[in-house]
């Protein structure tokens, strides 16, 4: 580390004060509860972040591992009875250990990755032609696997497949609607665009019905949430004003996303990690995320009738909360939206706002843990005898797919969208 | 230091994934809820009495100390490795053993966590009612070794009366069992209760046989304002006078309430100087009979708002006042010193009085809370420490605190223990013919002083 940069944990210094060391956060990390040991606890990352700025701990890699066991699910900072932010700690705290001894060549990798769009969409193709058995074939260690949009390929993962041609591909920048109607910015995510493009389709179809102009455009980038996984924050710095000038360019009254995940960068984390190190950035970076609103939010105010859109086929359902609409307060929304569809019913599972263990890069480092987590998730999703889990994030969707997969499960995983979209997408 | 042999000695028993000697381990079960902090040498996992025992012969033969830890939550102390040594972690013994539903007892290892334990006996219609506020990440080792209380101690009592007998090791290593599973049993000394409280210093407890009970049919929740403090504190002692004993009586001063309100806006009424947050439970009828009867007691000592809910939702409502109070605090200073004395119940109005007196004598705040109902009050005494001259207060003020409590019959602590927080102030309490007699039944037991030295006893 240059003397010249400011260290990130001194930015968070006052907020590591506040952790007590109680132990509340033993009750709810899903990181500790797979890994029972005190360093995955969310007190036990504040304890090495305040030695890590101390300087009295060596940079070994127990430090790396210890800092990597995190999901930055939030699930810590709502049960803390200080209502420590460790979430916001550990994303300072990896930003930290990069700025000491560089990115891991596993994040320089995906750093390449998300910054380039053409390499998404190559790898987008290439991995549509051959297919995910291509991807099991080539070995953890090697390059080619990061040429894979997203940083998730683990050992026996479940790959689902890729779509021969990226979502944003197949529809033009703008998409008229009714005058009087509101104007969409669609914040399309690479999941949706590379992988699950039936999610793009539905929410597209969704918006139009009620007559909105949706705007899909085209300068925009990965969030960067990977990035942010990892501590690269620069990256990270970089795509969001991307991002900021693709969606600036158009007068819209709403800055909508189908992804929690893509919701949650922008609603809460480029104002709180991006605009915090570049004040410079923050009145924008402020604009986006007070427009910034979920699909199903928007859905529900802007007043659809999902008798009207929906489906009609009998269905047991439960529903899965993903991590960054639980921390955004968005349970309600689309559980009402989904129970007033005809057909549908709507089982509760135990635990639904757990973390189904994706988070971010962590799955790729801690794959095992990352499953023994989601075994949980699969479990309870069985035990409701549900035909659907449906949840709003294109994330744990894959995440979902691939445990019920390995439990050697049927149930189908589907988001919200799609349900509420199938009468008119036919 | 340990050598590398006895490193390796301690490896070949639990395993290479089950002891840890890296810096990110060794800071992580360095500190506790005390927020003080020491570096152990080692930190080991077991699994099983024999490892526990061969890790302790070891420690008599290589002359290293031991420090047993549960899920470290503790107030105290009692779980830090002050010194250097080895942290023993009992959390990977954390089997549900047995539920025996025809005689009313459960047994179970040390790391079990209170609440999954108490889920799993309700299931069957059984009820584990001590609840310390930890009881959501605490140990129930780590329960027993500090004899945790909480709310439900006014009608059920403190985790001691649920405790049967023990599997213990002792410092020396050797493996024995304590108490049983009948009802009575007098053959020997009462070694179990002995243990429960010890804190460590007197065996590492390896399995425990509770008590049970059934599962009350209902329970009914009140909050009940009052426009005085001294108000609010003779209810406490005016309910149970009249012989009725609520599940839990929780009090809340205007500091607290003040705090709360500020930050979460609960929409009291403007003359509400305290609170008291009762539970009832049992059969239904009943119940609806005493808490009428709790009202009428009330009601001329200043009650200026009585609230009972009416199913569950409401009453985790009610209960969410009490559960603001710790994430509120941190507004009136950074820094908080969380004792918790206990004076016989008809006491708690004196002592509520003697501690507004050295709050004003110290000029720092105290914020008082907690379980009036079986006298345990919560003394928060919150300051800066980055202010000169406030630590040194702090420390003169809790020991006025104590001194108060014992002057009324009471004692320093009615759940948190003693480990290292309180052990300066031991001798307030405990004569030296007291300690004496308890430090020879320490030496008796730990010829090497290798169990979790240093604690407890000055």
């Amino acid at each position: 580390m240059t003397k010249k940069q400011t260290d990130p944990l001194e930015r968070v210094a006052q907020e590591m004060k506040k952790c007590v060391k109680c132990g509340a956060c033993r009750a709810n990390c899903p990181a500790f509860g797979t890994f029972q040991r005190e360093p995955a606890t969310a007190r036990g990352k504040v304890a090495l972040a305040q030695h890590l700025m101390k300087g009295d701990i060596t940079l070994d890699d127990g430090t790396y591992s210890a800092m990597s066991k995190c999901l930055l699910c939030g699930s810590c900072v709502d049960k803390c009875p200080n209502q420590v932010p460790t979430d916001e700690i550990v994303i300072a705290a990896r930003e930290a250990l990069a700025q000491r001894r560089g990115l891991t060549t596993f994040h320089k990798a995906v750093a390449q990755v998300i910054k380039n769009r053409k390499l998404m969409n190559f790898g987008a193709l290439a991995a549509a032609v051959l297919g995910p058995v291509f991807f099991r074939k080539v070995p953890s260690t090697s390059g080619l696997r990061l040429r894979f949009p997203m940083p998730f390929l683990g050992g026996s993962r479940h790959v689902p497949q890729i779509a021969k041609k990226p979502f944003m591909k197949r529809h033009p920048e703008i998409i008229k609607g009714e005058p009087g109607k509101p104007t969409i910015v669609f914040f399309v995510g690479c999941m949706t665009n590379f992988v699950y493009t039936e999610i793009g389709e539905a929410t597209l179809a969704l918006f139009r019905h009620l007559g909105c102009t949706v705007i899909i455009p085209q300068g925009q980038q990965c969030c960067g949430l990977p990035g942010m996984s990892g501590g690269d924050l620069e990256t990270v710095r970089e795509l969001a004003e991307q991002n900021l000038a693709a969606i600036e360019k158009h007068q819209a009254d709403y800055v909508m996303t189908a992804c929690a995940t893509c919701g949650g960068a922008l609603h809460k984390l480029y104002p709180l990690v991006i605009g915090k190190r570049n004040p410079e950035l923050k009145a924008r970076l402020q604009a986006v995320a007070d427009k910034t609103v979920d699909a199903a939010v928007l859905l529900q105010k802007l007043g659809l009738h999902p008798e009207d859109t929906g489906t009609g086929q009998r269905m047991r359902i439960t529903y899965h909360d993903p991590c960054h609409h639980r921390t955004a307060g968005i349970a309600k929304q689309p559980r009402t939206l989904l129970t007033q569809t005809p057909g549908l019913e709507l089982v509760e599972m135990e635990g639904a706002d757990r973390c189904c263990g994706l988070g971010g890069t962590f799955n790729v480092y801690h794959y095992e843990s990352s499953l023994d987590i989601n075994a949980g998730k699969s479990k309870a999703i069985i035990e409701t005898g549900a035909d659907a889990v449906v949840t709003g994030c294109p994330g744990c969707i894959m995440q979902l797919s691939d445990g019920l997969k390995q439990a050697g499960d049927k149930t189908r995983v589907l988001h919200t969208v799609e349900l509420l979209a199938r009468k008119i997408r036919r | 230091m340990l050598d590398a042999r006895t490193l390796q000695q301690l490896t070949d028993i639990v395993g290479a994934e089950n002891i840890a000697t890296g810096a990110q381990d060794l800071i992580c079960y360095g500190y506790d809820a005390t927020q003080m902090e020491f570096l152990p040498d080692a930190v080991v996992h077991p699994d099983s009495p024999e490892q526990v025992s061969r890790i302790l012969k070891l420690a008599n033969q290589e002359n290293f100390p031991v420090f047993p830890r549960g899920a470290g939550s503790g107030f105290t102390g009692g779980a830090l490795p002050k010194g250097g040594g080895v942290v023993l972690v009992t959390t990977r013994m954390n089997r549900i053993l047995r539920i025996d539903t025809d005689n009313l007892v459960a047994e179970v290892e040390p790391g079990v966590v209170t609440e999954a334990f108490q889920m799993a006996v309700e299931k069957l219609g059984l009820f584990y009612p001590p609840d310390p506020a930890s009881l959501k990440f605490s140990t129930l080792g780590g329960n027993v070794a500090e004899c945790a209380g909480g709310p439900r101690a006014v009608k059920y009592g403190v985790t001691k009366d649920f405790v049967m007998g023990l599997e213990v090791v002792l410092p020396t290593g050797a493996v024995i069992r304590t108490g049983g599973e009948t009802v009575k049993g007098v053959v020997g000394y009462d070694l179990t209760k002995l243990l429960c409280g010890s804190e460590g210093t007197l065996g590492i407890i390896t399995k425990i046989i509770f008590k049970l009970l059934p599962y009350p049919d209902s329970k009914k929740t009140m909050l009940t304002v009052f426009d005085s403090i001294d108000g609010a504190a003779r209810a406490v002692s005016t309910i149970i006078k009249n012989k009725i004993i609520p599940t839990t009586l929780e009090f809340m001063d205007h500091a607290t309430l003040t705090c709360v309100e500020r930050r979460f806006n609960l929409g009291m009424p403007e003359s509400a100087r305290a609170v008291l947050l009762i539970e009832v439970d049992g059969d239904r009828d009943l119940i609806e009979k005493q808490a009428g009867q709790i009202h009428k007691l009330i009601e001329p000592l200043g009650l200026v708002q009585f609230r009972v809910a009416k199913d569950a939702a409401e009453s985790e409502e009610l209960w969410r006042v009490r559960r603001l109070v710790s994430p509120s605090l941190r507004d009136v200073n950074p820094d908080k010193f969380n004792e918790d004395i206990v004076v016989p119940r008809s006491k708690v109005p004196d002592v509520i009085r003697r501690i507004e007196v050295i709050q004003k004598r110290y000029d720092i705040p105290i914020v008082n809370f907690g379980h009036a109902g079986d006298g345990n009050i919560h003394v928060n005494i919150m300051i800066d420490k980055s202010v000169p001259g406030q630590l040194e207060k702090a420390h003169e003020a809790i020991k006025e605190v104590f001194q108060a409590a014992l002057d009324l019959g009471g004692t320093m602590s009615g759940e948190h223990g003693v480990g290292l927080a309180k052990q300066p102030y031991i001798p307030l309490e405990l004569n030296a013919d007291q300690i004496t007699a308890m430090k020879a039944i320490k030496a008796a037991l730990d010829p090497n002083n290798i169990l979790n030295p240093g604690k407890m006893l000055p």
